[in-house]
């Protein structure tokens, strides 16, 4: 299962998107009962694109909550056109996801 | 076939060059890559609008930024910024009292609107501060958040 839960919603030709992702983003600032720092892994982009055309990238620091919430809109695009969204963090780590809009 | 060899050739060497420019520290590959994320380790909003926004001069403007005027959790505080002015490309949330501001920047795309939602860690209660790129042009707005438990160490 993707990591990316959306909703791509149009509305008077305005498409209002709603990104929920699964990540822990820890800062490498906290320690562990045993006094060790659990190291930085936070998503450091997050890019949303309409086939070419790039909508949004969002670049990230640590200080984004934990299972990140991202909302945006944007104008000109259709009901059943395809969004796809990515992340990558600071380990390298990345997932995709693709969603209808409705 | 030979042809080949040569656009072979002058593609090693290409690349060569860009690496003996890393090797002699003339690039670091943090620059070469993004050097929009020195702004995250900045240490104040000023060096941090220099580092995403090529400049930390900015008038105010009408920009809304939603955000509880309380939050009794500081590890997820809901902002939202949005914007009437038009030609907006750049966005950056910044947490003044977080020990390095920025939060986080967006890229805007030609179409997409001046607004962005997410939730942001606080270390304690200060400003936040939003900042646009409009026609080139920053503007900013800031909102007091108040923190009861701080969101930052652990």
């Amino acid at each position: 299962m993707s990591s990316i839960r959306v909703r791509a919603q149009l509305s008077d030709g305005v498409t209002n998107v709603r990104a929920l992702i699964s990540h822990p983003m820890e800062t490498g600032q906290r320690t562990d009962s045993g006094g060790n720092t659990i190291p930085a892994h936070y998503i450091t982009e997050v890019k949303a694109s309409l086939g070419d055309r790039e909508i949004l990238t969002a670049n990230w620091g640590p200080a984004i909550s934990r299972n990140p919430y991202l909302s945006f809109q944007f104008e000109g695009a259709s009901s059943g056109d395809t969004l796809d969204i990515s992340w990558v963090d600071n380990n390298g780590e990345s997932d995709s996801t693709q969603v209808r809009i409705s | 076939m030979n042809s080949k060899r040569r656009v072979f050739l002058k593609g090693t060497l290409a690349a060569g060059t860009v690496g003996v420019a890393v090797g002699a520290g003339l690039l670091t590959p943090s620059t070469v890559l993004a050097s929009a994320r020195e702004g995250f380790e900045a240490g104040s909003i000023s060096d941090a609008l220099q580092s995403v926004m090529g400049s930390d001069s900015h008038d105010s403007g009408d920009i809304t930024i939603s955000a509880p005027e309380l939050a009794e959790n500081g590890a997820v505080v809901p902002i939202t910024v949005e914007s009437s002015l038009t030609g907006v490309t750049d966005i950056a949330i910044l947490a003044a009292a977080n020990n390095t501001p920025l939060t986080s920047s967006y890229k805007l795309g030609e179409g997409t609107k001046a607004y962005v939602a997410t939730r942001i860690k606080m270390g304690e209660s200060s400003d936040i501060v939003a900042v646009l790129k409009s026609n080139g042009q920053l503007y900013s707005s800031s909102r007091e958040v108040k923190v009861t438990i701080g969101g930052c160490g652990g």
